[in-house]
């Protein structure tokens, strides 16, 4: 799960680490009054950011420089609202406008191979790390930390050094370093990025100057497997930049991505699902999702995967892929048959089962009119068959098609 | 023989007593595997399996009084960490996780202990591994196999019994399938198992079963270009058609940074030789072209007592 940009703020500032000052806001006035507190305690502006879990936020104008509150207000009136990859802005982050004198990289992550955590740390801030890497690697420092001892002290100075610190940003940079690994561990992150970490020329209140470094912008991703042990993170979801089908999806235990197909897949086990997507565009169609519907499914479960295929619109046929082991065959097969009895709207399905009680549900399939296939090469393209045959006998433009028309959905539904 | 589970195999269930455990034990029960004991703490002394196998508190007394060399976890989540080390500290050799959803940094700080210990893990997170006609550890289905000498080494779980099914069809048996499981962190990879299967003097050919995410397969086929010539090699790649930063539902199958691409997986394997299938069931015939030789038609597999 990733986590909003004002939340990996909160971790990373709750474990001491220096994070600016700055507070999320959901309408122009809030965003106004944020303004105005951290002008009036220094700041010389505000940057005004939209909250989105999408990259490419800055090119896409949702990242904007206000001087006075009466700016914040308006170009937070421009972010709010606007779309950003296809994500509606909700909310923003207004922070104080800093001056930047330089910025670095600085990241923790799972390094699978290693089977370590792997902090990272660049002179090259303010850009993606994998462009970095592609282009500079020896730009790059590279430290393992302990399973057990976490990061040690040396080797955070290692890193502090390798990023070309001096003075005192020596040992603030060794904080942030192990704050990061820190952080990591507690939240059960799998990825903590700070990029940039900068240091930045601010004046304070009394009206000194000074240079800090700071972690000026901040990315966590969570393992999803260690959600149940931190209900209070699980609680920061954002459920409106969910698309409502993931929620169902979740709530029902079943493994959805959307695609852009026309071919809905329902499948149990991750890699026959994703096979079945790479089989069905081999045939020459276009996989409309990934379902995983996990292993033991049963009938409930069945009938909550097709809800959730059927609520995408451009789905012109489903194919059903189940190697039976823990999961029951007829269990699937009379799942199915009910769901099609309850389901919105008519579209074409190609069943294949095989495995435990197989013969069963080849029984059950042929009683209900299913059309069934025996191999996934099969399975496959007899769906792109009925896509094109739909399409066909509609004789509309994709976009206009008569669901449920055309030879093939007829002799689906001539057993009902 | 076989690679990590044979007839030697004398298995502790732990969890013997969960819907889940006692299900499977009885399933690799009635394909042969020696079980001779589970564990679930608070029932020690109780019998499972109709009676047939004892259940102890600890891995610790269920190796003393049986001398169990392997075990098999069927724990939530929460407590396999713990179950996996205390049959590492119990003395056991093999161990095989079922339980999926364990948190990484759970297994992270698990791993150098099993290592520390000269155990290994299978898993966690996979549906385990059966040697045809010997012993099954785990919950791949025992009908699908036929002896044989074809090693395979997946990090799936049904896509494996897809291909197993499909090589059976074929007539292409197999000495051990190894299912090493879909999470980012895990025991034994797949350059592990094909080290394993290269010393076995009856694997004469392998199939590895990859997906997108990591660099195993890579790393895996880097070792084989220089150590597996001569092997007839056949490997599948899932997730060519899967985007960029979406985690296909196993925790490890996630493209990130242009990085653990199918493309990129492919290619390695195609430079170390392996021929690669584009569906499950070309596997078999990139085999036979390599040399493998089917079982003689109407020839009855060896049934499995």
């Amino acid at each position: 799960m990733k986590l909003q940009e004002f939340h990996a703020r909160e971790l990373l500032a709750a474990a001491g680490l220096p994070v600016p000052p700055g507070r999320v806001a959901a309408t122009p006035g809030e965003a106004a009054e944020v303004a105005r507190e951290l002008i009036s305690g220094g700041a010389t502006g505000v940057v005004v950011k939209a909250q989105v879990l999408v990259g490419g936020r800055g090119k896409a104008g949702g990242v904007k420089l206000a001087a006075t509150p009466e700016d914040a207000e308006r170009v937070a009136g421009e972010i709010l609202g606007m779309s950003i990859k296809g994500i509606t802005v909700r909310k923003v982050l207004v922070a104080p406008a800093s001056d930047i004198r330089h910025e670095y990289y600085l990241g923790a992550v799972l390094d699978r191979a290693a089977q370590r955590i792997l902090v990272m740390g660049s002179a090259e801030g303010g850009v993606e790390i994998e462009q970095v890497a592609k282009e500079k690697p020896e730009a790059i420092v590279r430290v393992h930390a302990h399973p057990h001892l976490g990061l040690l002290d040396f080797q955070a100075r290692q890193v502090a050094l390798a990023l070309g610190l001096t003075g005192p940003f020596l040992a603030d940079a060794v904080a942030i370093a192990k704050g990061l690994v820190r952080v990591m561990v507690e939240n059960d992150a799998d990825l903590v990025e700070v990029n940039p970490l900068a240091i930045v020329h601010q004046r304070t209140t009394d009206g000194t100057e000074e240079d800090r470094l700071v972690c000026l912008d901040a990315k966590i991703t969570l393992d999803d497997s260690a959600l149940p042990r931190h209900p209070d993170l699980e609680a920061r979801r954002d459920l409106d930049e969910e698309d409502p089908a993931d929620i169902e999806a979740r709530e029902q235990e079943i493994n959805f991505i959307h695609l852009d197909g026309t071919i809905g897949c329902m499948v149990n086990g991750a890699g026959l699902a994703m096979t079945t997507m790479d089989l069905v565009k081999r045939a020459g169609g276009e996989p409309a999702n990934f379902l995983d519907i996990g292993g033991g499914a049963r009938a409930d479960t069945v009938a909550a995967a097709m809800k959730l295929i059927l609520a995408d619109p451009r789905v012109e046929a489903i194919l059903v892929n189940i190697f039976g082991g823990i999961t029951r065959g007829d269990e699937v097969a009379r799942g199915l048959v009910e769901a099609r009895s309850r389901q919105s709207r008519d579209v074409p399905m190609v069943v294949r089962i095989v495995g435990t009680n197989a013969t069963e549900a080849q029984t059950i399939l042929r009683e209900a009119s299913f059309r069934t296939a025996d191999s996934l090469e099969e399975a496959a393209a007899q769906a792109v068959a009925v896509t094109r045959a739909t399409r066909d006998g509609a004789g509309a433009a994709p976009g206009a098609r008569a669901v449920g028309t055309g030879a093939a959905s007829m002799a689906e539904g001539a057993g009902r | 023989m076989s690679i990590l589970v044979g007839r030697d195999t004398r298995l502790v269930v732990q969890g013997i007593t969960g819907r889940e455990g006692e299900f499977h034990a009885r399933q690799m029960q009635a394909y042969g595997t020696q079980i001779v004991a589970g564990t679930r703490f608070g029932k020690g002394g109780q019998r499972a399996l109709d009676g047939t196998v004892p259940v102890f508190d600890t891995v610790r007394e269920a190796v003393a009084e049986t001398g169990a060399n392997t075990s098999i976890i069927y724990v939530p989540a929460p407590a396999a960490p713990d179950a996996i080390l205390e049959a590492v500290d119990a003395g056991i050799g093999l161990v095989v996780c079922i339980t999926e959803r364990i948190p990484a940094l759970d297994m992270l700080r698990v791993m150098p202990v099993v290592r520390e210990a000269g155990a290994r893990l299978i898993g966690p997170n996979c549906p385990g591994l059966t040697s045809p006609g010997r012993a099954k550890v785990g919950i791949i289905p025992g009908s699908i196999h036929l002896e044989g000498s074809t090693g395979v080494v997946s990090r799936s779980g049904t896509l494996t019994y897809e291909v197993v099914q499909a090589l059976t069809d074929a007539g292409i048996g197999q000495s051990t399938c190894v299912g090493i499981g879909g999470d980012p962190i895990i025991g034994t990879t797949h350059l592990d198992v094909l080290k394993l299967f290269a010393e076995d003097p009856e694997t004469n050919a392998v199939v590895l079963i990859g997906e997108i995410g990591g660099a195993a397969e890579e790393e895996a086929a880097a070792w084989a270009a220089d150590h597996l010539q001569g092997v007839p090699k056949a490997a599948f790649i899932a997730g060519r058609t899967a985007p960029e930063g979406k985690r296909m539902g196993h925790a490890g199958a996630i493209i990130s940074g242009g990085s653990g691409t199918a493309a990129a997986k492919v290619a390695a394997l195609e430079a170390a030789g392996f021929r690669v299938a584009e569906t499950p069931g070309q596997i078999a015939e990139l085999l036979r072209e390599q040399g493998v030789q089917p079982a003689r038609p109407g020839q009855v597999p060896a049934g499995v007592q």
